[in-house]
């Protein structure tokens, strides 16, 4: 299909979103804007609400208040066979009793499309996901990943603004999911259209979006890119859903600049402090810790814990620790592969710049919702 | 790109040796079905054909005898209308079992089965009770106004008394068939643009179809050897070759006429079901189902 600067794909406003099942709220006043032809990520763990978010985009769902407008109209109301979106579901939903070109002619055929044309616009949309040998095929006789593929160009063969992906990749095994990543992003820069994605994968999401919204509880925590959301996460949820990080806790002490951890006797200090009475505490990335063996001197200024190695996994391109502070919790600590290695139950101590600290408000969701 | 895709191992091939093991579980059931329906079968097929003398002389007579093909063809037509009643009244039923929760579905389930564990004869008597001139629907008919319909003793009472005992047996299968149904089939025809209408016919209609066979073919196959609704809630016009074939064996002690009547009777089932079985192979594979 040709690109289509012209038809971008739909813009997508949800305004204070909530939709309550009796006293339970899956959605409570979820706010989002999404641009025309973005791929936007509904990122979060299961029943956070990204699935309800869609299901409310895709009409399947009743909105319990709020506005939702896709391409600027409002579609409150509007049943979902006329809101002219694809969806791709997790288990594909293809229906078994046509064949895959049938599969693809399905919406053409609703809209009264000719047959000569409908013939040109499904071997299109098969040749788009390469799967333009398998038409007289049927669902049965294909593997996950080729019925995932029939899946898509159904949904993008009669050109809809807007295409929603419910987790489309969760049922494939590792090797075939990253390829496909890389196919769905190549179809996204094709059509031009519209992404809303699904996902409790963060790299997923890192790998595929423009933007990614991170949802926890019924709302969304932060809205970014990946790289804001990894560098700069508004919420400890965020910080501890997107890649690896070490939570520090301990007695805090503000003064007008600074912050400072006391942690089983040891302080640490970060260059800022946190507005409010919200009790601190600090998020580094593992690549922002360094090792040094223990009673060897620092450069003035860093930060230092001790703790001991209590595991060490070579990665190839470079080894992760994990480190047991004096407190009881884990530090994890990426190093270089030129850096100097460490064995189990080695006593180390462990160092920062007080300035890669990410001081963040505590948020007792944080460690709950993860596990 | 399918290189990528993983291939699944063949499954490791059983032994040759013990191959037949598997098979030796079915004994009991094979000796039963042979005692039971293969032995008695022969008999009457023998005995149709030898008494009182060898020869076709009882199919002579009965293709011979213009009422007994009146019969046949009366019992074909009343249990194909007994089937088509139960399709009409299952199918919806069936869809709601699969729509409710568990416990309004245990009612349901309950509302099938309990005329199950009540005698036929019984649930015969009951709509004897029902249908007769002076009988309840009768009776509120006049009350309301109306003149009364002749239901007992007619085609009409027969079908009804016999569609509610056989809907159990339609019920059932398109339960089963129906509970395998994804409905993000029925969502994703939506999303692809389907009014509700149009979704039920292309997508959920034809996957159930199945049900609709297996209950259809069930329910026509009793019907066809019903004997003692018939016989109680028809009258003479509304006769059915189970009522012959009684009347020649026990009273009129006509084995080979009745073992006759029952061999037509089978062999033409058969040959039905040989016509429909191209309609009603399912042309779609089994996946899609949970």
């Amino acid at each position: 299909m040709n690109p289509r600067p012209d038809n971008r794909g739909a813009a997508i406003d949800l305004e204070s979103v909530t939709k309550a099942y009796g006293a339970f709220k899956a959605l409570d006043g979820v706010s989002l804007g999404i641009e025309p032809g973005e791929f936007m990520t509904l990122l979060g763990p299961s029943g956070s609400g990204k699935t309800t978010t869609l299901n409310v985009i895709a009409g399947f769902t009743d909105v319990t208040s709020g506005k939702l407008l896709v391409g600027e109209k409002s579609v409150v109301g509007v049943p979902a066979h006329k809101r002219n979106i694809g969806v791709v579901f997790q288990h594909y939903a293809l229906f078994p009793h046509m064949t895959v070109g049938r599969n693809v002619a399905y919406p053409l055929t609703l809209r009264g499309v000719d047959q000569a044309k409908r013939k040109v616009r499904v071997a299109r949309a098969l040749d788009m996901v390469k799967m333009g040998d398998f038409a007289h095929r049927y669902p049965s006789e294909l593997s996950g990943g080729q019925q995932q593929r029939v899946a898509l160009a159904r949904a993008i063969v009669f050109d809809p603004p807007l295409l929603l992906m419910d987790e489309p990749l969760g049922a494939l095994d590792k090797k075939l999911r990253e390829w496909l990543q890389l196919e769905i992003k190549r179809i996204h820069r094709e059509l031009g259209t519209t992404f809303v994605y699904v996902t409790h994968d963060q790299e997923e999401a890192l790998v595929l979006s423009d933007r990614i919204a991170v949802f926890n509880r019924g709302r969304i925590e932060q809205v970014g890119t990946g790289r804001q959301l990894y560098d700069e996460p508004a919420t400890l949820f965020v910080g501890r859903f997107i890649g690896d990080s070490t939570v520090l806790r301990g007695e805090a002490r503000s003064d007008g600049t600074s912050t400072a951890l006391t942690i089983a006797g040891e302080a640490v200090t970060a260059p800022r402090r946190l507005a409010g009475e919200t009790n601190p505490v600090m998020l580094l990335r593992p690549e922002k810790l360094s090792l040094r063996r223990a009673g060897q001197t620092a450069a003035a200024g860093t930060n230092r814990l001790s703790g001991t190695i209590a595991e060490a996994i070579y990665l190839g391109s470079g080894s992760k620790y994990e480190v047991k502070l004096a407190d009881g919790s884990v530090a994890i600590v990426r190093s270089p592969l030129t850096g100097e290695s460490f064995g189990l139950g080695e006593k180390v101590e462990l160092c920062f710049d007080g300035a890669d600290a990410k001081l963040l408000a505590d948020d007792s969701t944080a460690d709950t919702t993860l596990t | 790109m399918s290189a990528l895709e993983p291939t699944t191992q063949p499954a490791a091939a059983v032994r040759p040796g013990r191959a037949w093991r598997p098979f030796a579980l079915t004994l009991p059931a094979l000796v039963l079905l042979a005692a039971v329906i293969g032995y008695p079968l022969i008999t009457i097929v023998l005995r149709s054909l030898s008494e009182p003398e060898w020869g076709a002389q009882n199919y002579v007579w009965f293709f011979g005898a213009p009422v007994n093909l009146a019969v046949l063809q009366r019992t074909f037509t009343i249990s194909a209308w007994v089937t088509l009643v139960c399709v009409v009244c299952a199918y919806p039923y069936a869809y709601l079992m699969t729509a409710v929760g568990p416990r309004i579905r245990l009612v349901l389930v309950l509302c099938v089965l309990i005329p199950f564990w009540v005698s036929g004869v019984v649930r015969t008597l009951s709509w004897v009770i029902l249908l007769q001139d002076s009988g309840v629907i009768n009776s509120l008919l006049r009350s309301a106004g109306f003149t009364g319909i002749r239901l007992i003793r007619t085609q009409t009472g027969v079908v009804i008394g016999m569609a509610q005992v056989l809907l159990p047996f339609m019920i059932l299968p398109l339960y089963s068939v129906m509970k395998g149904i994804d409905l993000k089939l029925v969502q994703a025809a939506r999303s692809l643009g389907a009014r509700p209408s149009r979704a039920f016919f292309t997508v959920y209609l034809p996957l159930s179809l199945p049900g609709v066979y297996a209950g259809a073919i069930i329910v026509f196959i009793l019907a066809l050897g019903f004997y003692i609704t018939p016989a109680l809630l028809g009258g003479p016009r509304s006769t059915m070759l189970s009522t012959l074939v009684q009347t020649q064996v026990l009273s009129l002690l006509q084995w080979g006429r009745g073992g006759a009547m029952g061999v037509v009777l089978l062999v033409t089932t058969f040959l039905l079901l040989a016509l429909a079985a191209p309609v009603m192979r399912s042309r779609h594979r089994e996946a899609g189902r949970r």
